[in-house]
């Protein structure tokens, strides 16, 4: 690597101060400093520092979402195929190579546009501060995808990013100063701006809506699409709110619609990730992956996936005791299993920047998040996931716990002063 | 009622380097120098023209706004050349070591039959002043306070630290008369604090007259600032003054002997250092004689001090005033290929507090660490990783930030009083961000010393 190493010496004057090329320093910053940890020594303070920078962190989430990310791939290429073919049953494990295929097809444009307008967007402002970009949407631009539904159009990626990157991140100083989630903030922007392709029985399935526009022209495909659906387990489970239940097109009772709900979306096939969803949440088992590696690693804190987790369940608990319609009696696990709630505690609550800073505030941060999160779902017909709002919510409400628990220690050290 | 400590937090970080019991004879320096920068927030006011002679024990500088104090030459000999920095400031004070010294001979000090203040004027005009520091603020101390305790630290945590256990050892009678002299400087007590880990000299454990206290853990228990959270924590308004063991010893040397005998014994230290060991030096000694010949490599970083704290100092530059180590470790002032030393690297030579770096499989493998700032300065990230470095009841970050945005009701508020920059080291370590975190928490120090006492 020494001639890389001559390159980058080599070429330092020409973006240095009064160089030829001194206002394309941010952009030799950026690569030299990806290949090469800088010739960066202590001048004050401690004169030997931590192995420990942040590039390290932030490809550790990377890494940590690879797992949900090849499943979503595979999940996006069943579902996309199950549609082709009419058949919701399809086999899950049957056809491999073109579900990947067809999975890659959707996906990958997906990571492209996101980092692509993202990182431009960064660069922009970057180009402005003089320096190199900061690593915090290496992680902002692989979330985005996995969030979003399969058959989103790769436009709207494009446009939520760069409202996520703008407005929520360089306008209050770029990496390390949000105060919402990046990731969650492009999505909530396409929720609210776009409701009809992020929500509902019809995005979820990469070319659903096309075939289903078909079906009204032709007998033949109306015929192979008669009883399909493109529900989520959450858009089944939120239609028990409705005053009618029922199954196949007849009205049934409380209880039939739960079994209906369970034998369709088992607690296995939710665990493992056999179920239409966004891109990355389907599968808890994937998720799981990437949290021990968090955990294991540090980034992530056990606090807030664990009372995240927490909070979640006892809402549920609470939920099934209040009783009243199917999906309060749906069993508590069920929530943790389904929708965004696991990617949404592992990979979203996590976020270190907008959650609560201090071990107590981690604690009651996550735990809220989760109780909330089931609390929109189940009782909010209009917002089938609550995890992406609860967590928002969190992130606004995170300066303010920390506000309170600091005090309590400022309270203990007046304390002493009075007594002392 | 002697307390008995036990931390959870903190970080012992492993080096190659520290230094074998055995002591090496160095002759006396030709120069020594005493810098007013080891005396923050010191304005000296010059008391010896550039030429005079001088003998030990004779002022040669004193604080400006605090003109009882003192500072005095080391040695006989000659004021070589007063050193400028910026804005004329005094940097090194210089002084050619004549070739007769006198620092055996001399009759004691009954220290007994002193009051207090007797005590003070007699430290004051002798020079040993400097010697004690206040927390708050931690700087030289205001002698017009009476502090609420004295704390002295049996034992120093840092990496590759002296141990005081051999450096002290049969110095018990000068420890004790040093002991002596401080309790007589407040109605408070003396708290004396030894390392619960291991047993200690018996220069520490048979020493009168003070509360002796133990503390075990990691680094920085042997921190004054962690020990006087842990024992008798400061309020605001309230002084607490402490002093190096080893100062100790300096100061019941002087009451023993009426002289001012400068000795130290200090550790040469560090990966660079052929043969690590201990030696006896005078304060503010040229380290170049001590250098020689000791160097293992060519591109190295000499420390007066160790090297979470210490100061960066040219090879032949001098020994700080409160030093009791030189610590050579490498420059890392080369670049490093992602994947086999950077960022992505298997990363077996850095040593990290993070599971990032697989230093937790290391076992008590030692490091041969350098002073690459290994990565690029950040906003804050990462939340939760100074906390487990820092074992005081404060928020460190948020500490941090009240400092850097100057906000006094909020430093006050999070427990400025209590700390010291020394104190933020580990934080400086561990921390992502890069930041200069002690410059930091002195900054807000000072701020506080201007606005708030």
């Amino acid at each position: 690597m020494k001639f890389l190493e001559k390159i980058v010496k080599k070429n330092a004057p020409k973006f240095a101060k009064g160089g030829k090329l001194e206002k394309w320093y941010p952009l030799y910053e950026t690569l030299s400093t990806f290949a090469f940890t800088p010739n960066h020594t202590t001048k004050r303070g401690a004169h030997i520092r931590d192995g420990v920078d942040l590039k390290r962190t932030m490809m550790t989430v990377i890494i940590a979402l690879i797992p949900a990310l090849l499943f979503g791939i595979y999940n996006a290429g069943h579902w996309d195929l199950a549609v082709e073919l009419g058949n919701r049953d399809l086999p899950f494990w049957a056809d491999q190579g073109e579900k990947i295929f067809r999975g890659l097809m959707i996906v990958l444009p997906m990571i492209v546009v996101s980092y692509g307008v993202g990182l431009g967007m960064e660069f922009i402002f970057a180009m402005r501060a003089g320096h190199g970009l900061h690593e915090g949407f290496l992680v902002s631009g692989m979330l985005i995808p996995l969030i979003m539904p399969a058959d989103v159009p790769l436009w709207m990626v494009g446009v939520a990013t760069a409202f996520a990157v703008v407005i929520g991140k360089e306008i209050f100083g770029g990496t390390g100063m949000n105060i919402l989630n990046i990731a969650l903030t492009a999505r909530a922007f396409l929720f609210f701006a776009y409701p009809t392709s992020m929500s509902g029985d019809k995005v979820w399935m990469s070319g659903l809506e096309d075939k289903q526009a078909l079906a009204e022209k032709s007998d033949a495909v109306a015929q192979q699409m008669d009883g399909f659906s493109g529900a989520t387990a959450l858009g089944d489970a939120a239609s028990f709110m409705s005053d009618k239940m029922t199954v196949a097109g007849t009205e049934v009772t409380s209880d039939a619609a739960v079994s209906a709900f369970e034998s369709t979306y088992s607690q296995m096939d939710a665990f493992i990730g056999m179920i239409p969803g966004s891109i990355g949440e389907t599968s808890v088992i994937a998720i799981l992956i990437g949290a021990a590696l968090l955990l294991f690693t540090g980034v992530g804190s056990l606090r807030i996936m664990a009372s995240f987790f927490a909070g979640g369940w006892l809402m549920g608990v609470v939920l099934n005791a209040v009783g009243g319609n199917p999906y309060f009696d749906l069993a508590a696990e069920y929530h943790l299993l389904i929708g965004g709630f696991a990617f949404g505690a592992v990979f979203m609550a996590t976020d270190p920047v907008t959650a609560a800073q201090t071990g107590v505030g981690k604690l009651i941060y996550g735990f809220f998040g989760g109780v909330i999160a089931i609390l929109i779902r189940v009782l909010n017909p209009a917002y089938p996931e609550g995890v992406m709002l609860a967590i928002l919510f969190m992130n606004v409400m995170a300066p303010i716990i920390d506000h309170y628990v600091i005090q309590a220690n400022v309270k203990r050290r007046m304390k002493r002063l009075k007594t002392a | 009622m002697s307390k008995t400590v036990k931390l959870r937090k903190g970080l012992d970080i492993r080096l190659v380097g520290v230094a074998n019991k055995v002591k090496t004879d160095v002759p006396m320096p030709k120069v020594v120098s005493i810098k007013p920068t080891d005396f923050h927030g010191l304005t000296p006011k010059m008391l010896v023209k550039e030429g005079e002679a001088v003998t030990a024990g004779q002022p040669i500088f004193q604080d400006k706004y605090e003109e009882v104090i003192k500072y005095v030459s080391p040695v006989n000999g000659t004021l070589k050349a007063i050193v400028r920095g910026a804005k004329r400031r005094i940097m090194e004070v210089q002084i050619d070591v004549a070739e007769t010294q006198d620092f055996d001979g001399g009759s004691a000090i009954d220290v007994a039959g002193m009051s207090g203040e007797q005590v003070k004027e007699t430290m004051l005009s002798a020079g040993l002043w400097p010697f004690v520091k206040q927390r708050p603020i931690d700087v030289v101390a205001d002698p017009n306070q009476t502090p609420k305790a004295i704390f002295i630290s049996a034992f120093d945590s840092a990496p590759l630290a002296p141990d005081f256990d051999f450096v002290l050892h049969g110095k018990n009678k000068e420890f004790q008369a040093g002991l002596d002299a401080l309790a007589k400087l407040t109605e408070g007590k003396v708290h004396l604090t030894l390392n619960g880990k291991m047993p200690a000299d018996a220069t520490f454990t048979e020493a009168k007259g003070a509360q002796i206290n133990k503390i075990s853990g990691k680094h920085p228990a042997g921190n004054v600032g962690t020990q006087i959270h842990h024992i008798d924590p400061i309020n605001k308004g309230e002084f607490v003054w402490v002093v190096n063991a080893q100062d100790v010893a300096i100061i019941g040397r002087y009451f023993l002997s009426g002289k001012f005998i400068p000795k130290r014994t200090i550790a040469l230290t560090g990966s660079e250092v052929k043969d690590p060991n201990y030696m006896d030096v005078i304060i503010g000694t040229n380290v170049a004689d001590i250098l020689k010949d000791r160097i293992t490599s060519d591109n190295v970083r000499v420390i007066s001090g160790n090297v979470l704290t210490g100061e960066k100092i040219e090879a032949d530059g001098f020994l700080g005033f409160y030093d009791n180590q030189i610590t050579v470790i490498p420059e890392g002032d080369e670049y490093k290929f992602i994947l086999t030393k950077g960022w992505l690297g298997p990363g077996f030579d850095k040593f990290s507090n993070s599971r990032l770096f697989p230093t937790f499989l290391t076992g008590n493998k030692k490091f041969r660490l350098d002073t690459n700032l290994n990565g690029e300065e950040r906003a804050f990230v990462v939340t939760g990783e100074l906390e487990k470095v820092f074992p005081f009841d404060i928020y460190p970050m948020q500490l941090v930030k009240a400092a850097i945005t100057d906000d006094i009701d909020n430093m006050e508020a999070l427990g400025i009083y209590e700390v010291a920059p020394e104190d933020f080291a580990l934080c400086e370590y561990v921390c992502t961000t890069k930041i200069n975190i002690q410059d930091k928490i002195r900054n807000g120090l000072d701020l506080i010393q201007e606005e708030c006492m």
